[in-house]
């Protein structure tokens, strides 16, 4: 039992993740798609900082050498897994701006249907931009 | 002053690409840019072709990143298979220069061709760092830079459908890229280290715990979904083809091509692959899934209405011929599957080289306007016939040579209905590249249309250059299978 809760961290991560999963899969809004997205990699940072966390530890700052202190590496890696979770963010939703000013509309569905019945328009959406 | 130079060279594919790509976009010109991209391309395929070289004839290069030693730095480790990886990747990229200035002048604004050069080095600076790195971490990085770049480049393409199919991309890669990162995770919780060789060395006393396992799962998972590996391929088909004709050449020869190069690096070096077949019936379901992927893919193919669709669903039943190579676990199985990497590589660039030409005269992908078309266009055509021969594995091209060994390494590990299904699938081959065929050969051309002409010379040369490696490979394979076996048994440990 006590493994159970001493785990909550992980368990956080796991259920984080499964949200986030489920709103890529589930949903058709591509906003929504995104949004899941970011709660799925928001988890893996969760599990990495937990990994480098240690009982009753301060955090790594020189000065207090003496007391046990928490991992950094695990830290900075998720730092660097942020910056990537942004960009990628970033991007998605510049995408998502292009398609709703090519299609007028955000749901997946609508957006394939669109696709499979009206004529391509050539390069039409370009010369918005 | 040479050695010195000489003892530089694992870090220069990285950093060349990675410097090149801002100078672009500093430039604000499109054939300032397109200069740039060639002159690095060609000094990275030579810099890949004096490592291979040197790997080949010695012992593999370990470069520490930045001068911070292994396993504490990042470092770069060159051996025979990734200087072999890093070769075919930078030699695609390097016989594109010439195509993209035509192909992107038809198909993108010009006042925003330099971006294009931009993005297509960062792509390029992100595989061969994948390629090239000792590091787990730092592959997941290449892997986020190269897969950003490429979204980027596939929402260029022409329709505005090009953007969907990006944004799909980006969804799946995303969370292909995020398996990766919690598998390497996973590892690195068990093992404290993030260096390969150091992972592969302290890995075998963890190795029974559920949370290695899981780690290898989430590692094999999340390279199976940048390798479009049945039934994880749903974004490649849209992704190569609407993505701009240059895109979708150097994607389809080297992204690909790279996730198949992680899978085989994290199942050989970093678990083993007594551990990775072993513990979980990791060969079972790869070969299961290469067989679904090899006839589903070349079903889709035969039932393509879009030419660069029918080469994007060939492209996965392609991949999983690569897969099926490295299921089997044998030395035998890796040469397959690590030729047939290369060979892929050279043949479905010359193919959609060859479409990308079509595409630039008759403004059109889907077959119907394909029809005639060889008349006006005999070069085109012919090099898309010729690549499509080694596609099938017709004897005298590559693709013979790759799916011979993959038969003979089948046979050899006694798996005779595999090797039923390999040559099923080459069958379904001819059918598809037999319609493409028959079209630009036999239907006559439309009259309402004005004839088209011979695509510009640079395209067609680039597209010839890739049809004849493709030949000469088929002719004189030896000593590519000599490199490629010695880069099989290092992985294997000399053939056990």
């Amino acid at each position: 039992m006590s493994t159970f809760l001493g785990l909550y961290n992980y368990w956080i991560v796991v259920l984080l993740m499964m949200i986030g999963f489920y709103i890529v899969i589930g949903h058709d809004n591509l906003m929504k798609k995104l949004i899941g997205l970011n709660l799925f990699q928001t988890s893996v940072f969760i599990m990495y900082i937990s990994a480098g966390a240690i009982d009753g530890a301060t955090a790594p700052i020189l000065g207090n050498v003496d007391a046990p202190y928490a991992h950094p590496l695990p830290h900075v890696l998720i730092l660097t897994a942020i910056v990537v979770g942004v960009a990628t963010t970033a991007l998605g939703l510049a995408l998502v701006v292009r398609i709703h000013e090519a299609y007028d509309s955000l749901d997946e569905s609508e957006i394939i249907a669109a696709c499979d019945t009206g004529d391509e328009p050539a390069a039409e959406h370009r010369d918005k931009a | 002053m040479i050695a010195h130079f000489f003892a530089q060279l694992p870090a220069l594919p990285v950093i060349l690409p990675l410097l090149a790509a801002p100078l672009c976009v500093l430039l604000r010109h499109a054939t300032l840019a397109w200069l740039t991209y060639c002159t690095v391309s060609l000094a990275v395929f030579g810099i890949s072709l004096l490592l291979l070289v040197q790997v080949h004839v010695g012992i593999p290069i370990s470069y520490a990143m930045g001068g911070w030693a292994p396993p504490v730095g990042i470092e770069l480790r060159v051996d025979t298979l990734n200087a072999f990886v890093l070769v075919l990747v930078s030699g695609i990229a390097a016989v594109l220069g010439p195509y993209t200035r035509a192909s992107v002048a038809a198909e993108l604004p010009a006042e925003r061709a330099y971006l294009f050069y931009a993005l297509m080095l960062l792509t390029l600076c992100g595989l061969l760092g994948i390629t090239i790195t000792g590091d787990a971490f730092n592959l997941f990085v290449f892997l986020e830079i190269s897969s950003l770049s490429s979204y980027a480049l596939i929402a260029l393409g022409t329709k505005r459908r090009a953007l969907l199919a990006a944004f799909q991309y980006l969804v799946m890669g995303t969370i292909g890229g995020t398996f990766l990162l919690i598998g390497i995770g996973l590892l690195y919780i068990m093992t404290g280290t993030l260096n390969m060789a150091d992972l592969a060395a302290r890995l075998p006393a963890v190795a029974d715990t559920r949370t290695v396992e899981a780690g290898l799962a989430f590692i094999v998972v999340g390279a199976s979904l940048k390798l479009a590996l049945f039934p994880l391929h749903a974004w490649l088909p849209d992704g190569y083809a609407y993505a701009p004709s240059a895109v979708s050449a150097f994607l389809a020869a080297t992204a690909t091509k790279v996730a198949a190069y992680v899978l085989i690096r994290f199942i050989f070096t970093v678990f083993g692959a007594v551990y990775a077949f072993g513990q979980l019936p990791l060969g079972e379901i790869l070969a299961l899934l290469a067989v679904a992927a090899m006839l589903y893919g070349s079903l889709a193919a035969i039932f393509a209405s879009d030419v660069k669709r029918l080469l994007a669903w060939s492209s996965v039943a392609q991949i999983g011929y690569i897969v099926l190579g490295i299921a089997l676990a044998t030395p035998e199985g890796l040469t397959a599957a690590i030729l047939h990497m290369l060979n892929h590589g050279v043949i479905k660039g010359a193919l959609f080289c060859a479409a990308g030409a079509l595409f630039w005269r008759l403004h059109r992908s889907d077959l119907a306007s394909l029809a005639g078309a060889a008349r006006a266009m005999p070069w085109t055509s012919a090099a898309f016939l010729a690549a499509g021969l080694g596609l099938i594995g017709v004897p005298a091209t590559a693709g013979f040579i790759s799916k011979w060994y993959l038969l003979s390494a089948l046979f050899e590990a006694q798996q005779g209905w595999l090797a039923a299904v390999v040559l099923i699938s080459s069958l379904m081959a001819v059918i598809y590249i037999g319609r493409v065929a028959e079209l630009l050969y036999l239907r006559p051309a439309p009259d309402n249309v004005p004839a088209p002409t011979e695509a510009p010379t640079a395209m067609l040369a680039a597209t010839w250059t890739l049809v004849l490696v493709n030949i000469g490979l088929g002719l004189h394979s030896a000593p590519v299978v000599d490199v490629v076996r010695s880069a099989a048994a290092g992985l294997t440990g000399g053939g056990a």
